[in-house]
Parts: structure tokens; C-alpha cells; sequence
């Protein structure tokens, strides 16, 4: 059974929707990744499927069940959310800011306890971010500061993660950093859903690919078959030349829009 | 500036409850009749003369101890709004309460509630500025809640907006009044703990437990929303909830200090700002506010009756004059 499915979701804000119809399913074992136009609803499709954003219409399935009807706790336990930009107003250490993550699993007292500060560290060892655990998040350079909140989604050991352009800011080594733990998330038998505009990433870490168009799904399925030049070209309206690359995944390189 | 880890908030809470104790103690020896530490002591512990026992018990130990409650429950509410709207610059006063609690008060006082010999003179009037400030701040709430939420950027436009209306209302009602009237409501409006009594001592403790008794479990939680509301959610907190019952004690724990003691600013502000870098969250950060707003309301009111000493100086001029400059420099102290 899928992790994650969405049914005919709307979405949208203020009435106005800008998913329409959006049917996809995350199963276990599997990194997906969401392509798409700026503006084409990808972060709006990932706030609907961690059940921030209300669907409009249709549904969001987790493990079968509705997710409106599961409960708050349980729900985060199993979905782990990584939102585009967080600009901290207050000083946070970030080994504080990772063991927020453990926050649906803390008893009622919501005191963390040695296997939640287990679980934060690993985290931080994770993304590479041991030595940043006593700094300030406001003092960090953007990409310090991504590892870090990465590592909070991870240290809540979420089943489901949904990442909103988790490789942003990030240079090529920590990059390769995330895939892999991508990769080990899915290995374990979880699902991974997360978005990005660069295609090289998307080609190296992906296993399948949503390719998401006008708040629609143009195509879905696995890289060989969605990242193609003729679905790419349509996508990005430019031109999108693939060759398989290592290991069967495909190269692409992006050019202009051909002239018409 | 780093955010200091949980052991070292343990010292500071040791060491701001020993600063409040000490301050308590030094304030008591602080009045117009020169009373000796001994005379104090035994007016306190034993049996002292019978005017000095009057003096520590009745006037200057409630005036300490009602000091040390409204400088708490102040800069709890502040720390609890600055968690709720995400916003370090927000203040008790930001919410309408404290014009709401004008409002109450200058139309009790016009109505007669506070004068001498009138019914309940010593706890009506507190009350009228209590329910004005309830009054305003369920107007607030109300303009910031859209199809169920409460929105943080409308909840500070709102309660703005309800302030400036309370302050027309308050002109309004002033060219009503006498002379009299006028004056006693510009010294209550300066904030002053000069009209403590054991009645409000006990008054004011209740809502402080009971405000602190609200937002302390809700401190995690705090913790979560410091990572944008929609994060929290994911982390399963129960925003919306959250944000209602933090809104309600904050405001709660505000409109009790303003009735009691008039307007006394820059506590709910200063205080959080201050303990923050000593606080690796909002547990801490709730308990050392309400320690340290205790004691530097304790030690402003003690400078503002010994500055000038006979004469009384409004201890919110002393917060006032002593926060601002204070707040810039820790401004400037930031990263």
C-alpha cells in the first residue's frame, strides 16, 4: 500500500484553487521528485499532502486512511514537512531547533528524553551539521542553516517526507549529502516526495518524477519515462536535449526555446 | 550572541529569585518613617511595635510583593505575545488592553465607582478597568480571526487600531469630567503601586498562577510555532488552539496588572528581550521573565519613592526612562 496517495485534490488559497485534480501516489521505497514551472503549485501540492493546506476537493490518503480523520500526533509522527524559507526572528541554538523535530513523539510533559536527543544528533550528524549544533540558526549561512532544518524533518523519523526544495543553497558535496539521505529514508522502506529546479538533482536522486503543470499533472511516473525530452521541453517551454547517462539515468541540458 | 544551554537558565532562575528576594528585603526598609533592618525584621517575623508592624505588614510588604506580581505577570505576557504573534518587538500593550483598561476605568471613575466611601471603593474600579480591558481585547480578537483562525498580522493591525479608538473614547470622556476626575486619572494612567493593599496582593497572585499555569504547558509548543505556524502543525500542534489560549492568558495576565496598577510600560517588552539569550526556550523563557520583570518592577518602584525622596516619582516613569534606553542598547547588542 502506498504511504501517501492524493485523489482528485484541489487545493489552493482564498477560495481560489490552484491544484486541480491532482491524483499521485508515494509508495514505499520510492524517492520522487516534483518538477515544474515557478508557480505551477509545487509547494502548494506538498503543504496539501503534509495537511497544511485543507484540500478544496478530493483527498489526501495516509496509508489508506483519510488524512483529516487521523490524528494530529500520529500524522506527524509519519509525515515529515520541510517548508520553503524560514527566516528566524528569535535565537535558536540548532541542536534545539533539531530536537523540535522529536516534538510528536515527547510524552505529555513534553520533556525530550535521552533517545529524542539520540535521535536529534544523529540528525545532525546526518546533514553534517555536528560542529553547528551550538550555534545561533540566525548566525548561519543559508546553507548551513538548510542542513540544520533538514535535519530537524529527520529527527522525527517520519515515515513520509516532503520536502520543499530541500537541496537550495546547498553546495555540490551536501547536496550528494541529501540525496543519500533520501536514498537510505527510502531504502528503510519510507516514501520521499520533494521538489527542486535543478534537473541534475532531480535525475541523480530521483527514482520516479511528478511533473506538475498549470496546477495539473502533466506526467508521472519513473525518471526513464517522465524525463524525456519531448515531456521536459513541454514542461519548461525550452528546448530539453536527454541522453541516458551512468548507470541509466538520464543527462539532460536545458537550451533556449526554439524559435518559432 | 548564543542561546545558552538548559543548565545555565537553572543558574539564572537561582540567581534572579535570589536578586527578587533580596530587593523584596531592601524595599521594605525603603519609606517616609525611618525604620532600622532590625525594626523591620521583628515587624515581620516578630512581635515589633505596633506602628511599625502597621507599616511593613499593611503598606510596604503588600506594595513589594504586588511590585514583584505585576512586574512577573507583565513580562510573562510579553514573552507569551511575542511567541504567539512571532514578533520580538511585541508588548502587553499591543492588544488594546491597555486602552481598553483606561476606558474602564475613567468611565467607573465617572460613574463614582472609585470615590471615597462609595461601594467597594477599593476594588471597583480595578474591576471596571478589567472588564474594559476584556472587553477590548475580544474586540481584537475578534477583528484578527478569519473563518476560524486567528491571524497573527491582524491581531497586531487590530489591536493597534482598537488602541487608537480607546484613546478617542478616553478624550471623549475626559471633557465630561471634572477637574478631579482628571487628575486622579492621569496618576493612574503614569502607573503607580501606591494604592497596594493585601486584598490586591492576593487578587493579582491568583491571576498570575493562573496565567502561568495556562501558558506554561503550552511552552513546547511555543518552542514548535518559533518555526512558522504551518511547520508546528506538522509537528502536530494544535495551532489554532494554542494561539487562543495563549491570546486569552497573556491578555488576562495584562488586563490584571493595568487594573491594579495603571499603565507601567516597557516590562512586557524589555524583560523577554533580556532573559532571552539566557533561555534555550520558552519554559525558561517564562520563568525567568516572570522573575526578572518582579525584580526590576520591585527595584524601579523602590528608585521612584527614594529618588526624591519625600516626594513620589510614577514608577512608569521610571520603566519608562530607565527601558528605553535600556531596550537600544540591547538592540544594539544583537548579532
Amino acid at each position: 500500500m502506498p504511504w501517501l496517495e492524493a485523489h482528485g485534490l484541489s487545493a489552493g488559497y482564498g477560495g481560489k484553487a490552484v491544484l486541480e485534480g491532482v491524483s499521485l501516489s508515494l509508495a514505499p521505497g520510492r524517492v520522487s521528485v516534483l518538477l515544474g514551472e515557478n508557480g505551477s503549485g509545487k509547494s502548494t501540492l506538498l503543504k496539501a499532502l503534509a495537511g497544511v493546506l485543507k484540500p478544496q476537493a478530493g483527498d489526501v490518503r495516509l496509508a489508506g486512511r483519510s488524512l483529516g480523520s487521523v490524528p494530529r500526533r500520529e500524522a506527524a509522527r509519519a509525515i515529515g514537512y520541510l517548508p520553503q524559507g524560514f527566516e528566524p526572528l528569535f535565537p535558536m541554538r540548532a541542536r534545539d531547533l533539531v530536537l523540535l523535530g522529536r516534538t510528536p513523539h515527547l510524552g505529555a510533559f513534553g520533556v525530550p528524553g535521552a533517545a529524542d536527543r539520540a535521535a536529534a544528533e544523529a540528525a545532525l550528524l546526518e546533514m553534517d551539521a555536528t560542529a553547528l549544533g551550538d550555534a545561533d540558526i540566525r548566525a548561519m549561512s543559508g546553507g548551513e542553516r538548510q542542513r540544520v532544518l533538514l535535519a530537524r524533518v529527520l529527527a522525527g523519523e517520519p515515515s513520509v517526507l516532503l520536502l520543499d526544495e530541500p537541496t537550495a543553497n546547498l553546495d555540490p558535496r551536501h547536496r550528494f549529502l541529501v540525496l543519500d539521505a533520501m536514498r537510505r529514508r527510502a531504502a528503510g522502506g519510507g516514501s520521499v516526495l520533494f521538489s527542486t529546479h535543478e534537473i541534475d538533482v532531480a535525475s541523480e536522486g530521483a527514482d520516479d518524477a511528478v511533473l506538475l503543470a498549470g496546477g495539473c499533472v502533466l506526467a508521472e511516473g519513473p525518471v526513464a519515462t517522465t524525463l524525456t525530452g519531448r515531456l521536459l521541453s513541454e514542461l519548461f517551454a525550452v528546448s530539453a536535449r536527454v541522453v541516458p547517462g551512468a548507470g541509466g539515468k538520464p543527462l539532460v541540458s536545458f537550451g533556449p526555446p526554439p524559435a518559432r | 550572541m548564543t542561546p545558552a544551554p538548559s543548565g545555565r537558565s537553572a543558574w539564572a532562575a537561582a540567581v534572579l529569585l535570589a536578586a527578587l528576594v533580596a530587593l523584596v528585603g531592601t524595599s521594605l526598609l525603603f519609606g517616609s518613617v525611618r525604620l532600622s533592618p532590625g525594626e523591620v525584621w521583628n515587624a515581620l517575623f516578630g512581635s515589633g511595635d505596633a506602628q511599625a508592624v502597621t507599616i511593613v505588614r499593611e503598606l510596604r510588604l503588600p506594595r513589594a510583593l504586588l511590585g514583584a506580581l505585576v512586574g512577573g505577570a507583565l513580562a510573562v505576557s510579553g514573552a507569551a505575545l511575542q511567541a504567539l504573534l512571532g514578533n520580538p518587538l511585541a508588548d502587553p500593550y499591543l492588544l488594546g488592553v491597555s486602552g481598553g483598561a483606561a476606558c474602564g476605568t475613567l468611565l467607573g471613575a465617572l460613574l463614582g465607582l472609585g470615590a471615597r466611601g462609595a461601594w467597594g471603593s477599593s476594588f471597583a474600579l480595578p474591576l471596571a478597568g478589567f472588564l474594559g480591558a476584556l472587553v477590548a481585547v475580544l474586540v481584537v480578537g475578534a477583528g484578527a480571526s478569519v473563518g476560524g483562525r486567528l491571524d497573527r498580522g491582524r491581531l497586531l493591525l487590530s489591536g493597534v487600531v482598537v488602541n487608537a479608538f480607546a484613546s478617542a473614547i478616553l478624550l471623549f470622556l475626559l471633557s465630561f469630567g471634572d477637574a478631579a476626575h482628571t487628575q486622579s486619572f492621569v496618576f493612574w494612567m503614569l502607573g503607580s503601586l501606591a494604592g497596594a493593599t493585601p486584598g490586591a496582593v492576593k487578587a493579582l497572585a491568583v491571576y498570575a498562577a493562573l496565567g502561568l499555569a495556562l501558558l506554561l504547558p503550552l511552552a513546547r509548543a511555543f518552542d514548535a510555532l518559533a518555526l512558522g505556524e504551518e511547520t508546528a502543525a506538522t509537528l502536530g500542534v494544535p495551532v489554532e488552539t494554542v494561539k487562543r489560549i495563549a491570546y486569552l492568558a497573556a491578555s488576562l495576565l495584562a488586563a490584571a496588572a493595568v487594573a491594579t496598577t495603571g499603565i507601567i510600560g516597557f516590562v512586557g517588552l524589555l524583560v523577554p528581550h533580556a532573559v532571552r539569550r539566557l533561555a534555550p526556550g520558552h519554559r525558561a523563557l517564562l520563568v525567568l521573565s516572570f522573575l526578572g520583570g518582579a525584580a526590576l518592577l520591585v527595584a524601579a518602584d523602590a528608585l521612584s519613592r527614594s529618588l526624591f525622596a519625600p516626594a513620589e516619582i510614577s514608577v512608569g516613569a521610571v520603566t519608562a526612562l530607565l527601558g528605553a534606553p535600556a531596550f537600544l542598547l540591547l538592540l544594539r547588542a544583537r548579532p
